[in-house]
């Protein structure tokens, strides 16, 4: 056997999977569609003692349509999300991005709440949600708490999510106006993402306003490139000053200044696509 | 241990399994139905795909406790009889495989993409195909026996 060996369980509502991670704490890890969590349990780079299945929580999964926001439950699958009228209609961001996230069969089984919660650098939800200004959902046996995309993210796989709360859902508040733009630069498309950007904002006679564009592949999180942003906004558009918001550091898949280069490129093109220009 | 029960190619089946067992070890060993293969034990190859309640999924990367209640089809579960499915009997025709250890998910990822497409250009095909690697780079053939399979399943 190439797993570790580990208990099982598979809790049918959020109160019970609340309380078996209260019981377990740091001994447990949960479940989501498991197209990481698998890989990494084959690698036996985590070796829990306890899983905590979260597949046959029906109330987890579901896209609706709220006051103001756009709900998703956790364990709402990629392939869900790419069929949803809704999500086309009131996060085009994620329609636009879902794509680039790996390829058929994985998206098939992987859900938004399990990327949210891994938190891995080089994804493409995390930085969608932080672009899009969305709030996340943790719940525990004390009760649930929202917290904004920007709290959340802490570091490297390192989130705002204590070890007994379970991310439950995710709202992306609604603004009819706002464009998007996504990019991002792979070796091979499917594969994480060297660099990235999800943009979103509102154009007025040409000119981009209120533009928010988060990268992803570049730091240990993904960051809001908030002076390149405002560059942008007065029609500098490379991500001339990009360096002032992320900091690759060379590492096995190039030097700094490389990947420096790759991040403007995703940004342009993120920024380009968001205005309808033809990426150049 | 817990006992998993399931349908798989139309017939229900039960096992008694350790928590830790994947679904393709289940396939394998349990059931002996072994031409799901096994190639990267990681979700990259593709090599391990079947169809769960009618979407494809990589069974390396799944338990078979996951799979409890399912409805899954193999490789085995495409032919009626001695008949190979459109999609085989295209893969045969183009020379569509080398060393055939990719065949059982290229095949299998080709019948879902066909099932939602039925007249794939080349180029869908080539983005359909991106979670199955072939390591003796037989693309071409496997392109082609793709596009007719799904010629043939439609028709």
């Amino acid at each position: 056997m190439k797993f570790p060996a580990f208990k099982y369980l598979r809790p049918s509502s959020v109160a019970e999977a609340a309380a078996q991670l209260a019981e377990h704490g740091d001994d447990a890890r949960l479940l989501a569609g498991g197209q990481t969590l698998m890989p990494v349990l084959a690698m036996r780079l985590a070796e829990p003692e306890v899983l905590i299945d979260l597949g046959r929580i029906e109330n987890l999964r579901g896209i609706a349509l709220e006051d103001d926001a756009l709900r998703l439950g956790a364990m709402t699958r990629y392939v869900d999300l790419e069929r949803s009228a809704l999500v086309a209609e009131h996060a085009p961001l994620i329609t636009r991005a879902l794509p680039y996230v790996a390829h058929v069969a994985i998206r098939n089984r992987g859900t938004i709440g399990g990327s949210v919660a891994l938190a891995d650098p080089a994804a493409e939800m995390p930085a969608c949600m932080l672009a899009l200004g969305a709030e996340i959902e943790l719940t525990s046996t004390e009760g649930n708490r929202w917290i904004a995309a920007e709290d959340y993210f802490l570091g490297l796989y390192e989130t705002a999510r204590e070890d007994t709360e379970i991310l439950t859902a995710i709202r992306i508040p609604l603004a009819p106006e706002r464009r998007v733009g996504f990019y991002e630069v792979a070796r091979r498309h499917g594969d994480y993402a060297l660099a990235g950007a999800a943009a979103v904002g509102d154009v007025e006679d040409g000119r981009i306003q209120g533009l928010r564009v988060a990268m992803f592949g570049c730091d240990d999180l993904p960051v809001l490139a908030k002076t390149a942003a405002k560059a942008a906004e007065t029609g500098v558009l490379d991500g001339a000053w990009l360096e002032a918001d992320v900091s690759p550091t060379s590492n096995i898949n190039g030097e700094a200044h490389i990947r420096l280069a790759q991040a403007r490129v995703a940004f342009r093109r993120a920024v380009t696509d968001l205005l309808g220009v033809s990426n150049g | 241990m817990p006992t998993v029960s399931m349908t798989v190619n139309g017939k229900a089946v039960s096992g008694e399994v350790e928590s830790r067992t994947l679904l393709v070890q289940f396939i394998r060993e349990h059931l002996e139905l072994t031409g799901t293969h096994v190639g990267c034990d990681t979700s990259q190859c593709g090599a391990c795909v079947v169809h769960v309640n009618g979407e494809v999924a990589k069974s390396c990367t799944m338990l078979a406790v996951q799979a409890e209640g399912a409805n899954v089809t193999t490789i085995e579960g495409l032919a009626n009889g001695d008949d190979l499915h459109p999609m085989q009997e295209a893969f045969r025709n183009n020379h569509g495989l080398q060393c055939g250890f990719c065949t059982p998910g290229m095949v299998m990822t080709a019948v879902d993409l066909a099932n939602k497409n039925k007249n794939p250009s080349e180029q869908q095909i080539r983005e359909g195909l991106e979670g199955n690697i072939c390591r003796c780079t037989g693309y071409h053939n496997i392109v082609k026996s793709v596009a007719e399979g799904a010629r043939n399943m439609g028709g």
